[in-house]
């Protein structure tokens, strides 16, 4: 180490060891706090793309001239959108009317356990659009729920359900076909889209229910 | 400065004599658990590479000032925060590589290479030494995984290049046998990845052992000793 070594006592010596360290561990969770400090804006900025990525799938940014992200809702657990855990809901606004409520759902009945969706509803409760975000269906079979994996380009399976509302298709309807509803499906995989039209009917009803709520505790400024 | 010998014995011992994965037989558990395509286990590679050269400059540059008896505890320490901050760097400046590499950087940190690579010879050896260790180690790894996945990935599932679309969205994996294969699912468990292992490290050691009775100009030894390759 040194080039001349010195003779310390035990306690001398443990004591110049736990010094060294302590240098040590100062000097790189300075470097690491320094790296987040210095990152964290980016992190931020990306993390919030990534999240708009998924609303404009969604939700046309020309529909809404708000800040969607800050204009938020925290929902507690809730059975009916089949979420576990606290999530968020996000509300667009145009020139301070909200438009659209954009919020997580769960269909927790898919063939292969959850499937996560994310779903815009406007105000005259039409579904403005709903897109699989996770979920663990069989490749090739089930997984066309997901835009990415459906074969047909021109009109995936999971835009169907894009402009539909209770208004003109009742709850009865809102099923796949085999079940005597109006939405399609691909043979060999019925449990899959069953899955998603319940909980998209699910989350379209619980949307209706809750909007005057939602919409209000926004406008007091209930932040949560 | 390093001269030209000395560079040639790091490569050498990098890429071939001390390779990680043949002959150290370090970090088995990324390993197993990553090299189900060639792919994967390329950008494994490449991340370890990264984190490997600056590990090594670090700990060379502080070897004067880490007591022997804590240095296990400073470099987990260097090593742990600098993976920590090539993460946040990547995610942060190079956000579209990060998609592909981040999730093999965390896994970094528990592959014991890196700090097997520090301790035994950033420890002892001046910085640019051991940050050509580094990249050599990680070059050694790079072709043994990228081999060792693309075995597994043709003989499991038919196809090479699985999962480039992930890196290169232009490229599409070629389909190597034909559409009817099977699949063969051992080789994309982990317990394939072993026995494929053992037959990369037995035909390592058959080049080698031919290398040697070529030095020694005697006939060379039987091949059918070692019937997997």
């Amino acid at each position: 180490m040194t080039a001349t070594p010195r003779t310390f006592s035990a306690p001398g010596m443990a004591a110049r060891t736990a010094a060294i360290l302590f240098v040590f561990v100062i000097i790189f969770t300075g470097l690491l706090s320094g790296a987040y400090q210095w990152t964290k804006p980016a992190l931020e900025a990306s993390a919030a793309e990534e999240k708009m990525k998924l609303v404009d799938e969604v939700l046309p940014r020309s529909e809404y001239d708000n800040k969607l992200l800050e204009d938020t809702v925290a929902l507690p657990p809730s059975a009916e959108l089949g979420l576990a855990e606290p999530s968020t809901l996000y509300i667009a606004r145009h020139g301070g009317k909200p438009v659209a409520l954009v919020f997580e759902a769960v269909a927790p009945d898919g063939y292969a356990g959850k499937i996560r969706l994310i779903i815009a509803v406007r105000s005259n409760s039409a579904v403005a659009g709903v897109r699989v975000t996770q979920h663990k269906e069989t490749p090739g079979l089930g997984d066309y729920i997901e835009i990415k994996k459906d074969k047909n380009k021109q009109q995936p399976w999971i835009t169907q359900f894009t402009g539909l509302s209770l208004a003109e298709v009742n709850a009865r309807e809102w099923r796949v076909k085999k079940d005597g509803g109006r939405i399609d499906y691909h043979a060999g995989a019925t449990v899959t889209p069953r899955a998603v039209a319940k909980a998209v009917l699910k989350a379209v009803q619980w949307a209706n229910a809750q909007r005057e709520t939602l919409y209000a505790s926004q406008r007091k400024g209930v932040r949560p | 400065m390093i001269s030209r010998d000395e560079f040639r014995t790091i490569a050498d011992n990098g890429i071939w004599k001390q390779n990680t994965s043949i002959v150290q037989i370090l970090g088995l558990c990324p390993l197993l658990a990553v090299t189900t395509n060639a792919v994967n286990g390329i950008m494994l590679s490449l991340a370890t590479i990264i984190v490997m050269a600056l590990s090594n400059i670090a700990v060379a540059s502080l070897r004067n000032f880490i007591p022997h008896e804590i240095r296990i505890p400073v470099f987990i320490l260097i090593v742990a925060a600098l993976v920590t901050v090539v993460d946040l760097l990547f995610n942060a400046n190079l956000h579209e590589l990060y998609l592909v590499l981040g999730i093999f950087i965390p896994l970094i940190v528990t592959n014991c290479i890196v700090l097997a690579r520090v301790e035994a010879f950033a420890a002892k050896n001046p910085p640019l030494h051991s940050t050509f260790d580094g990249v050599f180690m990680g070059v050694g790894m790079l072709w043994t995984l990228g081999l060792l996945g693309a075995m597994r990935e043709l003989l499991g599932s038919g196809t090479l290049l699985g999962g480039i679309d992930m890196v290169f969205p232009s490229i599409q994996p070629i389909q190597l046998l034909p559409e009817s294969y099977p699949g063969f699912l051992l080789a994309l468990l982990p317990p394939g990845a072993f026995i494929l292992l053992g037959c990369l490290i037995a035909w390592k050691n058959w080049m080698d052992a031919r290398a040697a009775e070529k030095a020694k100009r005697k006939p060379p030894v039987p091949a059918e000793v070692f019937g997997c390759n």
